[in-house]
């Protein structure tokens, strides 16, 4: 059942990482989310090196978020131009993001880096979901239909210029905004490991108004290719990408991902998004005890580089 | 006349070789080759051999005997965490230029009693007589915190092991001991070095070179991921985005 990773040189249950990937596989079937924010968590309270975590994790996003970035692709659910900005946007963020890793990584800070990032994102996505989730859970109860909401962007995005059309997802707005965002989201791929879809999406909806029929193919576009630009990046940079941990990963992944679609079926939506928020706000307060709390080990061990 | 001169000769030459033989250490390991494949999970070696006396004089008193293996000595930057504004965040650090990356030693009796600490110093016998060679710049007491750091660390992670009494001694001549290599060894260069001590003081010494090293698959990734890093992350890229694909492909058929 042991399995030895060429690059993170330490030998793992397979069955518990093909196990895990299914496990988050189910939840992003379930809610819709890639589940990166906790794959690399997860991997790291394993005992695989966060470096190595977070780089692997991207490879294994590339991989789940490709069949449905295609399929959105057919139905027409990708603003391509949109995508095109954020992919640019990503791309940009990825470089300044893995500068700022390896920085970080020669300065012995890139463990603990990372899990702030964590913490602050899980906490503050964690804790405005469970917020809205409840309150949908209470007027579910209540009877209150969820009226459909136009909307609108946020006005200070009307002062950016250069305004352009982005037909499919129905604004007119500077392209900077949406390449800020991908920027954002980019940095926080090499960081944290993630494809970002939880924060892209509702930024897309909330800050930029985009039409809701595009946004989560246009983001499972960007996904792909940012998270494939992570990929070499932490190749070159950091050689921290181990292809037999992201290959197992992704193999639980697209199983747990099918049966996670199922179950999504039986259950109201309000509910699973209270679920989702409850086990973010759970992965962030663990991350946020790993950081308080006296470690185990107060040593440790920086190879020879 | 020179007869005799060329028997006594002999004779001096017979004394200085069987006289003043030294006492020779006869070494084998169970693998001089360690492969590191995809089912490695640590492996454990059998170090074991004989003593050859001079005149096969075996003593009545058991020899004393240290066992050592160690892996290549690397420069390492050792880190301590400490509570800033709440979280444990590393601050301190030491560099150790010629850290071994494993270290095992199995010793016939207790450290302390077999060898003198002079002697213990010089050939490197027990975790604490490693040298470690601290960059210059730190504090003595600090150097010393780092470095008890550093072995309390690998002795738990089964990287710095002492077996104190565990070399098997038969009839005064044929010694054994075994030592358990974890799975996160590092790779390289490994020596097994035997010492035959007696009153503190090293009698005879003997070095059997080990490798350690991935092979097939996991050597063959390895060395990709660092000759050719661009290339490995476009192969990783390529892979996951086909398997991404496939998977879609066999979700919809069923």
């Amino acid at each position: 059942m042991t399995l030895y990773l060429p690059i993170a040189e330490m030998s793992v249950n397979w069955l518990v990482i093909i196990g895990l990937g299914a496990a988050v596989g189910f939840l992003s079937g379930m809610f819709g989310v890639g589940g990166g924010f906790l794959t690399t968590p997860l991997l790291i309270f394993y005992g695989i090196p966060p470096a190595i975590a977070v780089a692997s994790a991207a490879t294994q996003i590339t991989g789940a978020s490709v069949s449905g970035a295609l399929a959105y692709w057919r139905r027409g659910g990708v603003d391509v131009p949109m995508g095109l900005v954020l992919t640019v946007g990503g791309i940009v963020g990825a470089g300044l993001g893995s500068v700022a890793f390896a920085a970080l990584k020669s300065l012995g800070q890139i463990d603990v880096t990372i899990n702030i990032v964590y913490v602050l994102f899980l906490g503050i996505v964690g804790g405005l979901m469970l917020k809205e989730a409840v309150g949908a859970v209470r007027k579910a109860r209540a009877g209150v239909a969820n009226k459909g909401r136009l909307h609108p962007h946020q006005p200070w995005l009307a002062a950016l210029p250069w305004r352009m059309r982005f037909y499919k997802s129905g604004l007119y707005i500077s392209p900077l905004a949406p390449f800020g965002l991908g920027v954002v989201v980019g940095m926080l791929t090499v960081i944290m490991g993630i494809g970002g879809g939880f924060i892209i999406v509702p930024a897309m909806i909330y800050l930029l108004g985009m039409s809701t029929g595009v946004v989560v193919g246009t983001s499972l576009f960007s996904i792909v290719f940012v998270t494939a630009a992570t990929t070499l990046l932490h190749s070159v940079e950091s050689q921290s990408v181990d292809i037999v941990l992201a290959m197992l990963l992704l193999a639980g992944g697209v199983v747990g991902a099918q049966f996670g679609v199922r179950a999504a079926q039986k259950l109201p939506p309000e509910r699973l998004r209270l679920f989702l928020a409850l086990i973010v706000v759970a992965v962030a307060v663990r991350l946020a005890i790993g950081l308080t709390w006296r470690p185990a080990e107060l040593f440790t061990v920086y190879g020879p580089s | 006349m020179r007869a005799a001169a060329k028997a006594t000769a002999g004779l001096l030459v017979w004394l200085a070789c069987v006289g003043a033989a030294p006492i020779r250490l006869i070494t084998d390991i169970s693998q001089r080759r360690i492969d590191i494949v995809y089912t490695f999970r640590g492996a454990e070696l059998l170090v074991f051999g004989a003593i050859q006396y001079p005149r096969g004089s075996v003593p009545d008193e058991p020899p004393g005997l240290a066992i050592v293996v160690r892996g290549p000595p690397v420069p390492i930057t050792v880190r301590k965490k400490a509570r800033v504004a709440g979280i444990w965040v590393n601050t301190d650090s030491v560099r150790f230029e010629t850290a071994p990356g494993f270290y095992a030693v199995a010793t016939s009796a207790p450290i302390r009693s077999l060898v003198d600490e002079r002697t213990a110093a010089i050939y490197e016998i027990g975790v604490s007589n490693l040298q470690l060679s601290p960059a210059s710049g730190n504090a003595r007491e600090q150097t010393s915190e780092f470095e008890q750091g550093l072995i309390a660390l690998r002795r738990r992670s089964g990287l710095y092991a002492e077996h104190e009494g565990d070399v098997g001694v038969t009839q005064n001549v044929l010694y054994r001991a075994r030592i358990a290599i974890p799975s996160a060894v590092p790779v390289g260069d490994y020596t097994a070095e035997i010492f035959l001590i007696r009153r503190g003081k090293v009698l005879a010494h003997s070095a059997t070179p080990i490798s350690i090293d991935k092979s097939g698959f996991e050597r063959w990734v390895y060395v990709f991921s660092r000759q050719y890093a661009l290339l490995y992350g476009l192969v990783a890229v390529a892979l996951a985005l086909l398997a991404g694909w496939l998977a879609g492909l066999v979700v919809r058929r069923t």
